[in-house]
């Protein structure tokens, strides 16, 4: 038992359809971990299940070998959209889970800075582009100092230009943070580039993929090649089935 | 550069239309006074069933030097009291209602049934309760008003986005924090519309409560001047209904658009 974040997920259905059946997934610390899969097989699911949002199921979420009851501040989440409370500001927005007056708290402005957004504090969501948005919602998923960071789609609503940009502020953030991080993706090149190891999930973990690529990569070492072929290929098979 | 001039685009004939827009509606009002003036110069309209525009503000005029200010005070002094108990009471209830189920499996049938009782229904029960004083006026303004922010603030707290709900979730607000941080500033938008339409309504009912009882107060002009057959009166109290009525929702909708400036909305897109 090394790993820092543990999911055992023995069954999960909706009303009488099954979604996840006997999941196991460990994350060892630090590690970066993408699930990919056809729509509709348990990603974002999994994904509720391990943020703890999503507590009926059987099975279990170990952080650190310690079982989790529901949500935890040590557990991040970042939706597909910023979901920003568009009355709040962007300080505000940042330190919600702290109660008013947070937003003088000197973490905010150090994250801030470190998304790139400097100075946007007193800003109303309105005023920010989709990707500054989105780069507000990093900012608060780590403003309680998580462990682990869970991601859905995050970057699926940005133009190509804006993704890049946003997968290497996550690349970084991850390692600054010594996060361990679960991410669900639809691009095979976003997992390939970002993880360590990617996931193929359809019902259960139906294929691994170890990421064997030195950091700091280019995006040209995991566009194309024999890795990719591959998890294309079981991700065909999975559909197929 | 392309997408940019089609976004410039759209506001530009709005404003134009704008611009426009006032003289166009003062068209008809004009038409219809110069012709009422016409009309009765030459004698085709007669003149104590329609008096003359003139005539009108002739008699605003004298009114206004023979204590016109001490009748639109006390009339938008109920206005606003009443308006403010009937509110507050539907803000406070509303919440209630919306944020716990319990309460509203209590509360909600019974103000749905009171809903549909006619607001004017009440006035001969009020009349018995409280005889022709101050007090049943302001309670039938009260009632009348109460149920636009009813609805307001409920069904804006149940409307809420589940998705925000979830954040809150997320992060561990507290009831009261869930409350005051998301669910209120969200169903504001809600809220606002109820008590500019709630405003309107204590303007109406101040009139049917002046109307039945009151020696002060626009409505008391309206009924005064029936009784002595003065159309240039009643006129006159019509005319200045129209002004505060007018001004009263202009104040709310500045006070709304200052309450709601973080709306990304079509109509304040001009804000920073």
């Amino acid at each position: 038992m090394t790993s820092l974040f543990d999911i055992y997920v023995g069954e999960k259905r909706y009303g009488a359809r099954p979604v996840l059946n006997d999941l196991r997934l460990a994350l060892e610390a630090g590690q970066i971990v993408s699930l990919i899969g056809a729509s509709g097989c348990g990603k974002s699911t999994l994904l509720s299940i391990a943020a703890g949002l999503d507590r009926d199921y059987r099975g279990e979420v170990l952080l650190d070998g310690v079982a989790t009851s529901g949500i935890s501040p040590a557990v991040g989440f970042i939706f597909q959209e910023p979901r920003l409370f568009p009355w709040l500001t962007v300080a505000q927005n940042i330190a919600l889970g702290k109660g008013p007056g947070a937003q003088h708290d000197p973490l905010v402005e150090s994250l801030l800075g470190e998304v790139g957004l400097s100075g946007y504090g007193d800003a109303l969501p309105k005023q920010l582009s989709g990707g500054q948005a989105q780069r507000v919602a990093i900012a608060r998923g780590l403003f309680t100092q998580p462990r682990v960071l869970l991601l859905d789609e995050p970057f699926s609503a940005v133009d190509a230009f804006t993704r890049m940009k946003l997968q290497d502020l996550l690349t970084r953030v991850a390692q600054e943070h010594a996060l361990t991080v679960l991410l669900v993706t639809h691009d095979i090149d976003e997992a390939l580039y970002l993880s360590d190891r990617v996931v193929l999930l359809d019902r259960g973990a139906r294929a691994e993929f170890e990421v064997d690529l030195p950091r700091p990569r280019k995006r040209s070492d995991t566009s194309s090649g024999a890795l990719k072929a591959a998890v294309l290929q079981a991700l065909e098979e999975a559909h197929v089935a | 550069m392309n997408t940019r001039s089609i976004k410039l685009a759209v506001p530009a004939p709005r404003g134009a239309t704008r611009r426009f827009a006032l003289p166009l509606g003062l068209l008809l009002p004009a038409a219809v006074l110069v012709g009422a003036e016409l009309g009765v110069r030459a004698g085709l309209i007669p003149a104590n069933l329609l008096p003359a525009p003139s005539e009108i503000a002739q008699t605003i005029a004298y009114l206004a030097h023979n204590g016109l200010a001490g009748h639109i005070a006390s009339s938008t002094l109920r206005v606003l009291l009443g308006f403010a108990a009937g509110a507050g009471l539907a803000v406070l209830l509303g919440a209630a209602v919306a944020l716990n189920r319990r309460t509203e499996a209590v509360l909600d049938p019974s103000f749905q049934a009171l809903r549909a009782i006619p607001s004017l229904a009440w006035v001969p029960l009020l009349l018995l309760w409280f005889g022709i004083d101050e007090t049943p006026k302001l309670v039938l303004i009260a009632i009348g008003a109460f149920f636009p922010v009813y609805m307001g603030v409920s069904s804006g707290i149940r409307g809420v986005d589940r998705k925000l709900i979830e954040v809150a979730q997320l992060y561990q607000l507290g009831r009261v924090a869930l409350a005051r941080r998301v669910l209120l500033p969200a169903a504001l938008p809600a809220v606002m519309t109820g008590l500019r339409n709630e405003l309107s309504l204590a303007w109406m009912f101040m009139v049917a409560a002046e109307l039945i009882a009151a020696s002060q107060g626009l409505g008391y002009l309206l009924s005064d001047g029936r009784e002595t057959s003065r159309a240039d009166i009643v006129l006159a109290a019509i005319v200045l209904l129209a002004v505060l009525g007018k001004v009263s929702d202009s104040l709310m909708l500045a006070l709304e658009n200052r309450m709601l400036c973080w709306r990304d909305s079509y109509a304040n897109r001009s804000a920073p």
